[in-house]
């Protein structure tokens, strides 16, 4: 039952992601993804830490995909206009994505040959969002108001980017 | 407290998390719009995140979900700022298409 | 109190020099009066100070700082004031005085009257602090201003580009004097681990060091290198004659009076190392005899009036060396004095000649001159009898000294000396017959033109013709005041072992007195009697011309020495510096085109840059994981 959840979890997030990059309309790109994040929500879920799984969808399906959809209307990208690529461009994106997939699998099936992949549970409580609290706002505490730091510096960083430039406008 | 690891493997969750990734490097090579370009970061991300989630699990240790944590309000600010930038160039130039922007020409 | 005179008498001059050169185009004529009074203002210092030690006997010492300090090792910014630096303090400002109180006038009209003041003030300054030094290396510093003046002065007239070639001749020659003098220096440094002069004579006094004998003589010999630099010497002595390219009170006061007797006076001051070093003193002696012939020689057939005089200069220099060499230090010392007198006066005189002939200075163009000039034919006529030796004038005395110490040491010299000033008496008065008697050779605008000099420039002709006159008093024969009071300062003064004013004595009187009438009727014959005017240039043959041209001396020394150094210098240029300003460039070239090349990989292309990025990433990753 749950390896066919997985199976199908995992048909899902592969297949939306390269949707994501085939289609042409970046709307419908964003729309693959914020599929492709769902599912990787589910995986979460699968593996048990609903926690992160609700803070996925909560950041990533909510925030940053409602962002991106929303430049992308502001900058009036709704319709394809990219020109269909060069040969030599499709070329080159293949060949890179064999070349990395390939290695990286290969470095994987080398490695499974020496470890031990056993699992075995202790049966211990470690991701339940009581716990996850417990640690952040304890051994993580410092790293964790330093990303508060960061999240503000980022706002302030984009409204001052984004900020029409008065004198430019005079000139 | 099942597990799905232990009916899966974590063998699985690699090859899973190494395919997506390979979309997302496919995509940046591929497309020329800046803001997909943006979302196959998102993936290659994302490929990264779900494996330490799996690790995590693996190891019965919570730290790993505290990385994902971090690494997502790391991933929120950068979308932020980039958009932003994004948002500034269609401003001057009038398009993202970044085969236009070669003002990094030596 | 030690301290504010010393300060005094280097500050004044110091200052006018620094008015005159930043503010001299607004001072006007003013200028020249601030310089004067600055002088002044020294010499009456100075003479306050001499009096002082003359009754106390207790040099003037004061150190305004210390100025290197190392381990075992200080020299201080002291100055030392005894008897023989106050005598040349004496000399110096005031013939100083008076050659500022005479270029207020000799240079009127000069566009840089000011920087010439300003010029004359800063020389004074370092000629003090060569003097007044308490140890070797203020005296380095004064020795190397004077040289800077020199240069400076030599040049003044920069327009005329044989003016900078003679002065660039004589800093040029000075420098290699001046690394004689500093290796000197380095050896007395070494081996008495100080530089001053009281504890290096103590240090010898005592006479513990004999072993060092060797080190000392060659400080000694380094040294009277300097001293051959700056007094202009065999083999140095070119850049001298020369040097009369600037104007005439600067050749009175520092190529004739003061300047030129700074390598007698270090000398003199170290007078201890050289006692030390007996080969060294034999070598003085001889390198002066022939210097004094020499130089002589050449001036018998000169016809530029400077010329003549500046030859004469080296002459009496040589016989100042010569007088060194045998160890009379006194006697060396009174010859300067009394040189100082009668060579400024007759540098004046010649200055006083020039103005009126409108800047001419061939002897060829004068002569009658004693109807226009009366003043300076009169005083120009006392110092040629002083420097050529007519009975009780101070050269007389002076000379006659050197040449009887000479004939108690070493025949030879004496015989070479006394021919030297048999010459001497006949090319200074060859000198005032052409100028100053028979008719006016000139042309009728010059003759127009002539006229007497103003007061200003008369005055000191007047004082210095008198200090001729009466000079040599201060070292009567027998009882000599100078030898006396020099006593303190010369360790082997001749004052401990009078010699008896005896029959020797008489006669070698007797001899030179022969000499100078020898000269003087030799000069009158030929000029007087027989009229004749020295051969225009190309007319000259013979021995004579081989005089004329100075024995071709610059013209040797441009074979020997200038023009193989630049065949090498050329040689450096043309194919070394070529070659590896080649080498510099072709590596610079490569550089250049490499990045020339590589920068076409920068075409501004992201995906190209994404792919190499993506290419790169799996190439450390096969590093990393596969290939180790």
């Amino acid at each position: 039952m749950i390896e066919i959840l997985f199976y199908i979890l995992s048909t899902i997030t592969l297949g939306s992601a390269a949707l994501t990059v085939l289609s042409k309309n970046p709307i419908h790109s964003a729309l693959w993804l914020v599929v492709s994040f769902f599912s990787l929500a589910g995986h979460y879920i699968l593996l048990n830490s609903q926690f992160l799984g609700m803070v996925h969808i909560m950041v990533y399906s909510g925030a940053i995909m409602i962002l991106m959809l929303f430049t992308i209307m502001l900058m009036n990208l709704n319709i394809s206009h990219e020109v269909s690529k060069p040969f030599i461009t499709k070329l080159v994106a293949t060949v890179a994505f064999c070349l990395i997939g390939i290695l990286m699998l290969s470095i994987v099936m080398r490695g499974a040959q020496t470890y031990d992949l056993q699992y075995a549970t202790s049966g211990q409580d470690f991701q339940s969002a009581h716990v996850l609290g417990k640690i952040l706002l304890n051994e993580y505490v410092m790293p964790f108001e330093m990303v508060a730091v960061l999240l503000l510096l980022a706002m302030i960083g984009a409204v001052l980017i984004s900020k029409k430039d008065k004198t430019e406008k005079g000139a | 407290m099942e597990n799905v690891i232990e009916i899966i493997g974590i063998d699985k969750y690699i090859y899973l998390s190494i395919i997506l990734f390979c979309i997302g490097v496919f995509g940046i090579l591929y497309r020329r719009n800046a803001i997909v370009m943006f979302m196959c970061i998102e993936i290659m991300l994302n490929s990264a995140n779900m494996l330490l989630v799996a690790f995590s699990t693996f190891h019965q240790d919570a730290e790993g979900q505290v990385f994902v944590f971090f690494t997502m309000a790391v991933a929120a600010a950068e979308v932020a700022v980039g958009l932003a930038i994004l948002v500034t160039i269609y401003r001057n130039i009038g398009s993202i298409d970044i085969d236009k922007l070669k003002n990094l020409k030596g | 109190m030690d301290t504010n005179v010393i300060l005094l008498l280097l500050l004044v001059p110091l200052l006018g020099s620094l008015v005159n050169i930043f503010f001299g185009k607004k001072l006007g004529n003013g200028s020249g009066i601030i310089a004067t009074l600055a002088v002044l203002i020294s010499f009456i210092v100075t003479v306050v100070a001499f009096v002082q030690v003359n009754g106390t006997k207790t040099p003037i010492q004061g150190n305004l700082f210390e100025w290197i300090a190392v381990e075992k090792f200080s020299i201080s910014f002291g100055f030392l004031l005894d008897q023989l630096s106050l005598l040349w303090l004496l000399f110096v400002t005031g013939i100083g005085t008076l050659i500022h109180l005479y270029s207020t006038s000799y240079m009127k009209g000069d566009e840089n009257y000011g920087k010439y003041f300003g010029y004359l003030n800063l020389f004074i300054f370092f000629m003090i602090i060569l003097v007044a030094g308490s140890n070797l290396l203020i005296t380095f510093i004064g020795w190397e201003g004077v040289g800077l003046c020199s240069y400076l002065l030599i040049g003044f007239w920069h327009k005329n580009q044989d003016y900078n070639d003679a002065a660039k001749k004589a800093f040029i020659m000075n420098r290699i004097g001046d690394l004689g003098f500093l290796i000197g220096v380095f050896i007395l440094a070494f081996l008495f681990h100080s530089l001053d002069y009281m504890t290096i004579k103590t240090a010898l006094m005592s006479g513990t060091n004999h072993q060092i004998n060797t080190w000392i003589g060659c400080a000694a010999l380094a040294i009277f290198i300097g001293a051959i630099g700056k007094s202009a010497q065999i083999p140095l002595y070119t850049w001298l004659p020369d040097a009369m390219a600037g104007p005439t009170p600067v050749s009175a006061l520092i190529h004739a009076a003061t300047m030129v007797t700074a390598g007698i006076f270090l000398i003199t001051r170290l007078n201890f190392v050289f006692d030390l070093a007996p080969l060294v003193q034999d070598t003085i002696a001889i390198v002066g005899a022939f210097t004094a012939l020499f130089a002589a020689s050449i001036g018998l057939v000169q016809n530029d009036i400077k010329k003549v005089l500046a030859y004469s200069t080296v002459s009496q220099l040589g016989l100042m060396f010569m007088a060194i060499g045998f160890g009379a230090y006194e006697v060396a010392v009174f010859h300067v004095i009394t040189h100082a007198f009668f060579k400024a006066c007759l540098f004046l005189g010649s200055g006083s000649v020039i103005h009126a002939m409108g800047g001419e200075q061939d002897m060829r163009r004068m002569g009658g001159l004693d109807k226009y000039m009366k003043v300076t034919y009169i005083t120009f006529l006392i110092a040629t009898a002083a420097i050529s030796g007519f009975p009780f004038l101070s050269g007389f005395f002076s000379k006659d000294e050197i040449l009887m110490v000479a004939f108690e040491h070493n025949k030879a010299l004496y015989i070479i000396g006394s021919i030297a000033s048999i010459m001497t008496a006949f090319y200074m008065f060859r000198l005032v017959f052409l100028t100053f008697k028979k008719g006016f050779r000139g042309t009728q605008e010059q003759k127009n033109h002539l006229h007497e000099s103003p007061i200003s420039m008369t005055l000191p002709l007047i004082v210095l013709a008198v200090l001729s006159i009466f000079g040599g008093l201060i070292s009567w024969p027998g009882s000599s005041w100078l030898n006396q009071y020099l006593q303190p300062v010369i360790v082997k003064s001749a004052a401990n072992h009078p010699h008896a004013l005896g029959f020797e004595a008489y006669m070698l009187m007797g001899v030179a007195t022969v000499g100078f009438l020898i000269g003087l009727i030799w000069a009158f014959r030929k000029y007087i009697q027989k009229a004749q005017v020295p051969q225009e240039d190309d007319k000259i043959t013979g021995f004579h011309k081989v005089l004329y041209n100075k024995y071709y001396i610059d013209e040797i020394y441009d074979k020997l020495f200038v023009k193989p150094i630049y065949i090498i210098a050329t040689f450096f240029r043309d194919v070394v510096e070529v070659a590896l300003s080649g080498a510099v460039f072709g590596l610079g070239k490569i550089a250049d085109e490499l990045s020339l090349q590589g920068k076409k990989a920068q075409n501004g292309n992201i995906g190209l840059y994404l792919f190499a990025f993506v290419f790169g990433i799996c190439l450390l990753l096969y590093y990393l994981f596969i290939a180790r």
